[in-house]
């Protein structure tokens, strides 16, 4: 299975490596490098590279390269999927992921990695376990442990992985007890240069933060569940309650976890909440360009739509832009060509719009390419799916917990082609 | 791992303590004398008294290794701390061992013995004596908590033992592993499957011995073991599929409850399996393949059809029906597509693909689909398989293909993927809506992309005849394209689009001609001169035209355009040799002296063919068959056809290339072997575990099936209203009400699923005994059937068992009428709670008495009835077949002996210590003692003045002529611990005289050589004794009782098993008696049965117990059984009592 790793910034240094197995000579990243030399940009290294002995699978996330090196036939989304776990880890643990996060609590991360694989086999990989093994920094702990010099050994033992449910600690006491769900949707769709939808679905999640005494056992149900076409759960759900019932029956994992994922699928009519008129247009004689964008609301069920933000790749022959937002602040970056405008949110009564000029390269002939349009958008209390939560019950412990649920609604992979 | 609590590094402690490290660092500084200066002052950290210090150490000391600097010089430093009190340093000094122990494998071996304290932690405690005594399991056993910490120590204790990569301790690994592999607790069961790799991987010749652990893990029934070991046969053994045979419907059973890593192994191991144990379910249909296809994944109406169809065209053939057990596979296995880990979905795609019948395989579509969701890397991967999916089963994709649209943002590698899967589902019906999605691609400023988008196009042409047309002049219009990698791509596309049929396209030829001015690209340029000269017919004037203006630039151009000049001026001078001749032999000479040795030999090659000389005879007739021959078109295809020989989702198939270990996907078997070996026995052995199915051994069933009973009749259904009375507010809508009611007859259903389920768990909280978890899981499976059934009768049957329990239970019929009985009444109770909560009352009643119920059986049942119950239910398996077996027949003898015979009765023949022959050893032979030599033996007698040394006897001849003075025994230099008692000095020996001496040597039950002098008035000479393992024993004597229950103390750890052969002079009682007696100084004990030997003995200076057994079984075939708490001791005895006997 897995080998070592090695963690590469994005200068290529190695900052860090862990061997599950015998040691492996840093020397193999070589082949790793050449690789991202030919690759122009960093996420377009290839995921699995053979090497004469070893093959090196990587992901990158956060600006670093995680290399796994594996030596022999091993599902590579297995490893690959474990790198993302290693990351998430990280990122439960420290807040943010990144280099400097890493070097500063290398021997946190060093026995997270440690427990994680044994023999390069995954061993313990929920976050509930691993905090009860290594824990967390906190700001607390922190000045605790300056002051008095102690460290912070946790004088019981973890059980998680004995228990009968093993995404949960035992003994989790709380004096408010409390459980949040946030339902997010994202839009992914392509809008075709005319304003037509080519493709458009909903992916949806359900996160969760419940913080709840002992063994709480939960139940959701949907006012319609019919709507989710593909789903997939967190461990703990029940699956046969919901291939008969439809009806989420679970043990929560302590804290923050991701409950469900779904899809609605392309069949049913997505509602498109905004729509974008643009007119880009290069003239073939002068180096000058048009340039108008607007951004109006479509199907917002009456809600604002807000947190606007477009961004467009402009061609390589683009020089600058001379723009004037009517709203909201808008950046170039003649280097690499991306425009960003932040418009924030929508009023009805008065679309943002951004118009201006593009000036060109001199000698050049105009780009055949017109550039896209990404959007990003956000909708409060609104699943656009029109997903609606029925009720929550909690079986198994006696007390009454406080219980919230969120809607919203966001622009994933949201494009328009122009 | 698990054995020590959480600790954490802080953020500000370890920026103080990490900043001055980086300072330190080499690498910044870079000075080897700032280096050892470091190093020195982490030693003294680490030789400190103050916890504190040794933990900064060794923080810094790991934070060394992360960043890959060298911190093996302190290893002597930090293998001192392996016993260190404090958990968190304990911790860092095994990252540290695991990580440097390769390199200082002598120093490491100091630390095993820590390890193997661990291991053995508190033996006494453990709930395992109580099934290993004689005793009836009682109910504290099976309620001890799971929590024990004790088994946390043991997996910690074993995980770092075994990742020491150090040779020597091989044997001590392999019986930790053996020992833990049948330890109480699955999770150290777990850390030993771990382990069984290691071991491999250190040893391989340990192979035979780890299968046997394998195969004795696979039969657990935990889920927490499952993947592991399933992991550890994946390494050691693939080969020996024959071992999951009686495995396989428990595997496929417990996968759901599995975590998420080990059910990747297991499905994927499975899918192996399937493929070697059962048909395939498509053999019929391969004849139906090219008419069904498409109509395959569309509605189920249509599949019915096929069906239909199938059965009237087959039915001369044998009717293909589905095995059971292939069913179940497919089954238990389609729930996990739902997992949010993108591995084990991944695995049940390729699962489904490789097994199942193609009408089902459509299912797999939704959940790839939903992979691509997810980050960049595993789409990758998931597009890879899904493009060679897609080729054998185009119609499983159609309906998403929209999700392969192609956004700006992807990384290109996943837009050229995207790109080829469009393509492989492009057919005629949507081939327009896919070429303008192409269209929009070709604009992009992603250069790599449009090509391998052009590319598409032209293989979306040639699949479809139909836009073919349409095609090319898309193609054609590319060729004015401003970028000239558009141009050249659409030229070599075009330029086979062409080959199909030249004829009609002169215009493009033309087209193309012109081009020649403008692209510079070479491989562009030499399809177009290729092109003009395979169809110069088609167009007469351009072509010389062309080839002159190619004389020009010769010089210039690039190899491979070089050559495509002179291949059309050959076809030119062939075909119209009037125009051409000229400029074919300017080329030609041009290209004698060109500096690339392979045109100039085309060159040469040419001339000789096209232009006639004398010499050249028979060929230049055929010169224009050979260069204007017809050629066939290319073919444009996927790269990734026939990738399926692949294992899809492996490293392989990504590769396209056999990676190291990967394990062929077997082809059908044309015969299906015989499915009866997967039946688990009826009656067998009480530690096959009925992994459940159908045929799960009677017995479990009625165990599990009681202890269901008991929960369900718990009035959970009304306790939990009860209580969520109150909890259901904020969110919950009136709406909500009339919707539940509508569907009341579900939810009535559903009521019992949930109760058990909330059962359970609230139970298990409760108890939180490790029992309960495996016991949960084998409800588990029960109970899903359980629902299963429960949701086909609605309410009113839902008590009657379904029919598949009928089937399987069989004759239990009483036990079975109470609890259909009992069951029934639960219903209805809590149903009855559902409208009034104050019926609660009555149910705990009820749960009382189903409480009472079922604990006096437990305890007064016969004890036969006892060891399976507690197998069952309470216990981890026993050790190992044999020695379960052999407690079973001892206990039988122990039971008969205490009938008719007494200890005394048996009157064996006691051996006196002297009975044996006794061996002696030299200590120094005559010619090295000049004249004076000197032989030891073991007298076997206590020594006298101390009981814990053993008596050596010294016999010293003087063979010199003059006399030796003041022979005595002179600076002993014992190790540690050993303890020297010297002879009384020996004032003279005559010449040709004899003496003999005692002496005594504490040994320290070690086999430790001891060093002394022997001194003459003379002399001096340096001599060791090193003891046989055998003698640094005592005999005792002890009854047959007593024997049986010291060995029941030492077993697990301390008990070392071999089998052997017997030779034939080796096979009377007499004689292993005495071979056993010669080679250690034991005495014999009695024993009822004939074809056993005991002997016990204590060692010297601990007095431990050392007991040996002795089985004679049939003919030659003996096991030798050694208990000891001395595990090294009890390994050598093995040894030489085993080289006794064989000899």
């Amino acid at each position: 299975m897995i080998h070592s790793l090695f963690l590469i910034n994005s200068s290529g240094d190695i900052f860090l490596e862990k061997h599950w197995k015998s040691v492996v000579s840093r020397s193999v990243c070589d082949y790793f490098f050449e690789a991202q030399e030919r690759a122009s940009e960093a996420e377009n290294v290839p995921p699995v590279i053979p090497t004469p002995h070893h093959y090196l699978l990587s992901v990158y996330r956060h600006k670093i390269f995680f290399v796994a090196v594996i030596q022999s036939e091993v599902p590579p989304l297995f490893v690959i999927e474990f790198l993302h776990r290693v990351v998430d880890t990280f990122q439960d643990y420290f807040g943010v992921c990144s280099e400097v996060i890493i070097k500063d609590n290398v021997v946190v991360v060093y026995e997270v990695l440690e427990e994680m694989l044994d023999n390069g086999f995954p061993l313990a990989t929920e976050s509930n376990i691993l905090k009860e093994l290594i824990k967390p920094p906190t700001i607390l702990r922190t000045v605790v442990n300056t002051i008095t010099g102690s460290t912070n050994v946790g004088d019981q033992l973890p059980t998680g992985q004995l228990s009968v449910v093993p995404w949960r600690r035992t003994g989790v006491k709380y004096t408010n007890n409390e459980a949040y769900f946030d339902v997010i949707e994202e839009i992914d769709a392509i809008i075709d240069k005319s304003g037509s939808t080519i493709t458009a679905e909903i992916q949806g999640v359900i996160d969760a933060c419940v913080k709840l005494t002992g063994m709480p056992d939960l139940t959701l149900s949907f006012m319609n569940p019919r709507l989710l076409d593909d789903v997939s759960f967190h461990p703990c759900v029940r699956f046969k309650r919901w291939e008969s019932e439809r009806i989420l029956s679970f043990i929560p994992p302590d804290g923050n976890f991701r409950l469900l994922s779904y899809h609605v699928s392309a069949q049913n009519l997505v509602a498109i909440p905004v729509y974008v008129k643009h007119n880009i247009s290069f003239r073939d004689s002068s180096s000058l360009g048009r340039f108008e964008i607007t951004v109006g609301p479509k199907q917002t069920m009456g809600k604002t739509v807000e947190g606007v933000m477009v961004t467009s790749q402009m061609p390589k022959s683009v020089l600058n832009m001379t723009l004037t937002p009517s709203q909201g602040t808008h950046v170039f970056d003649p280097v690499t060509k991306l425009l960003s405008w932040d418009v924030g949110k929508i009023n009805p009564q008065k679309l943002p719009s951004l118009k201006g000029s593009v000036s060109l390269q001199a000698g050049t002939s105009k780009p055949d390419e017109n550039p896209t349009i990404n959007l990003q958008f956000k909708i409060q209390q609104l699943a656009i799916s029109g997903l609606k939560v029925n009720r929550l019950d909690m079986y198994g412990e006696k007390y009454k917990p406080f219980k919230g649920i969120k809607y919203m609604t966001k622009a994933g992979k949201f494009q328009v082609r122009t | 791992m698990a054995a020590s609590p959480a600790y954490g590094e802080e953020k500000g402690g370890s920026s103080s303590l990490g900043e001055p490290e980086y300072g330190h660092d080499p690498a910044s500084g870079g000075i080897f004398s700032s280096d050892y200066k470091r190093h020195d002052d982490l030693k003294e950290m680490l030789d400190s008294n103050k916890d504190s210090l040794k933990l900064e150490a060794m923080k810094r000391i790991v934070a060394m290794i992360a960043r890959g600097k060298n911190a093996s010089d302190l290893f002597p430093a930090v293998v001192k701390n392996v016993a260190c009190k404090n958990i968190e340093v304990k911790k860092l000094v095994y990252v540290y061992l695991v990580r440097y122990a390769e390199e200082q494998q002598d120093l490491a071996l100091l630390s095993i013995s820590t390890f193997q304290r661990g291991l053995k932690v508190s033996w006494s405690e453990d709930p395992g004596e109580v099934w290993r005594s004689t005793e009836p399991p009682t109910a504290a056993a099976s309620h001890m908590s799971p929590q024990d910490p004790n088994q946390l120590i043991r997996a910690s204790a074993l995980r770092v033992l075994s990742s020491i990569r150090v040779p020597i301790i091989v044997p001590i690994m392999m019986l930790a592993i053996k020992e833990a592999a049948s330890d109480m607790s699955p999770y150290v069961r777990k850390t030993a499957a771990h382990a069984i790799p290691k071991l491999y991987s250190l040893d391989s010749d340990q192979k035979d011995q780890l299968i046997e652990v394998i195969e004795k893990l696979l039969a657990d029934k935990t889920t927490l073991v499952a993947g592991s070991v399933v992991m550890a046969f994946e390494e050691v053994c693939p080969e020996r599929i024959d071992l999951i045979h009686k495995n396989y419907r428990k595997l496929c059973n417990l996968l759901i409850d599995v975590e998420e890593w080990g059910q990747v192994v297991i499905i994927n191991m499975l899918t192996r399996y399937a493929r070697t144990q059962f048909l395939s379910p498509n053999q019929n249909e391969s004849l139906l393949e090219e008419n069904t296809e498409k109509a395959f994944y569309g509605s189920e109406e249509e599949d019915a059809k096929d069906a239909k169809a199938e059965a009237a065209s087959l039915a001369k053939r044998k009717p293909y029906v589905m095995d059971p057990d292939h069913r179940l596979l497919l089954r238990n296995t389609k729930p996990l597509l739902q997992s949010r880990n993108a591995a084990v979905v991944m695995a049940v795609a390729q699962l489904y693909f490789h097994l199942a019948p193609k009408a089902e395989v459509g299912v797999i579509a939704k959940a790839l689909v939903r992979l691509l969701r997810s980050h960049s890397e595993v789409q990758y991967v998931v597009l890879q398989n899904v493009a060679t999916m897609s080729i054998k089963r185009r119609g499983m994709f159609e309906p998403y293909l929209k999700s392969f649209y192609i956004r700006s943002t992807d990384p290109t590698q996943i837009k050229i993927l995207k790109l080829e899967v469009l393509t492989n589902l492009a057919n005629e019906t949507n081939i327009s809506t896919i070429l303008r999605e192409f269209q929009t691609y070709i604009r992009s400023m992603d250069k790599d992309f449009v090509a391998a988008t052009i590319q598409a196009i032209g293989r979306c042409a040639t699949n479809i005849g139909k836009v073919r047309d349409t095609c090319l002049n898309g193609l054609v219009q590319l060729l004015s394209n401003r970028d000239e990698l558009v141009v050249a791509e659409s030229v070599v596309v075009i330029k086979k689009l062409l080959q199909m049929q030249p004829a009609q396209h002169s215009e493009i030829i033309k087209h193309m001609a012109k081009l020649t001015d403008n692209i510079q690209v070479p491989m562009a340029r030499a399809s177009i001169l290729w092109l003009i000269g395979e169809y110069c017919e088609h167009v007469p004037k351009i072509a010389p035209d062309v080839l002159r203006k190619m004389a020009k630039s010769f010089t210039n151009e690039e190899d491979i355009v070089k050559l495509q000049v002179i291949n059309l001026a050959a076809k030119l001078y062939l075909t119209n040799s009037k125009q051409s001749k000229l400029l074919t032999q300017y080329v030609l000479n041009l290209a004698k002296y060109d500096q690339n040795y392979d045109i100039r030999d085309r060159a040469r090659f040419i001339r000789q063919l096209i232009v006639p000389t004398e010499k050249s005879g028979a060929l230049n007739k055929y010169a224009k068959k050979l260069f204007l021959a017809q050629k066939p078109a290319p073919i444009l295809e996927s790269s990734f056809k026939d990738r399926d020989h692949f294992q899809l989702g492996s490293l392989s198939h990504l590769l396209n290339a056999k990676a190291v270990g990967y394990q062929e996907l077997p082809d059908w078997p044309d015969e299906a072997p015989d499915p009866s070996v997967r039946n688990v026995e009826v009656c067998g052995a009480p530690w096959v575990h009925g992994g459940g199915g159908a045929k799960v051994p009677e017995w479990t069933k009625c165990t599990s099936r009681e202890k269901r009973k008991e929960k369900v009749e718990k009035p959970f259904y009304s306790d939990s209203e009860g209580e969520s009375g109150p909890t259901e507010s904020a969110d919950s809508e009136p709406e909500s009400g009339s919707e539940e009611n509508s569907s009341s007859s579900s939810s009535g259903s559903s009521s019992s699923g949930t109760e058990e389920e909330e059962e359970e768990e609230e139970e298990d909280s409760g108890e939180q005994s490790e029992d309960k978890e495996e016991e949960e899981e084998e409800e588990k499976r029960p109970k899903r059937k359980d629902k299963e059934g429960s949701h086909k009768a609605v309410l009113g049957r839902v008590g009657s068992p379904s029919e598949e329990e009928e089937e399987e239970e069989g004759a239990k019929k009483s036990k079975k009428k109470v609890l259909q009985g009992r069951k029934g009444r639960a219903e209805t109770s809590s149903e009855a709670s559902t409208s009034e909560s104050s019926s609660s009352g009555s149910d705990s009643g009820s749960e009382a008495e189903a409480k009472q119920r079922k604990a006096p059986p437990s305890s007064k049942a016969s004890s036969k009835e006892i060891s399976l119950l507690d197998l069952d239910d309470f216990t981890p398996p026993p050790p190992q077949p044999i020695p379960s077996s052999s407690i079973i027949s001892t206990s039988l003898v122990t039971d008969l002996e205490g009938l008719t015979l007494t200890d005394t009765s048996l009157t064996p023949t006691l051996l006196s210590p002297a009975f044996s022959a006794v061996k002696t050893y030299e200590l120094l032979h005559r010619m090295a003692g000049e004249g004076l030599a000197v032989e030891y033996c073991f007298s076997r007698r206590p020594f006298p003045g101390d009981p814990h040394m053993v008596a050596v006897q010294i016999q010293i001849s003087n063979n010199t002529d003059t006399e030796v003075k003041n022979l005595r025994v002179n600076e002993p230099k014992p190790l540690s611990g050993m303890r020297i008692q010297e002879f009384p000095e020996i004032e003279h020996l005559a010449p040709g005289d004899t003496a003999s001496v005692v002496m005594g040597i504490d040994f320290c039950d070690s086999t430790q050589a001891a060093n002394f002098q022997l001194c003459t008035h003379t002399r001096q000479f340096y001599v060791s004794i090193q003891p046989p393992v055998g003698e640094l024993m005592a005999p005792v004597f002890m009854s047959e009782n007593e024997f049986k229950k010291e060995q029941g103390k030492l077993m697990g750890m301390s008990e070392i098993t071999e089998k052997l052969v017997l030779p034939e002079k080796c096979r009377s009682d007499h004689t292993i008696v005495q071979q056993v007696t010669s080679a250690a100084n034991v005495g014999r004990v009695p024993c009822g049965a004939s074809n056993e030997y005991r002997f016990a003995a204590k060692t010297v200076t601990s007095g431990s117990l050392v007991l040996i057994t002795l089985e004679w079984r049939e003919g030659s075939m003996a096991q030798l059984t050694i208990n000891s708490e001395k595990m090294v001791i009890g390994t050598m005895l093995v040894k030489d009592i085993i080289q006794a006997l064989t000899q």
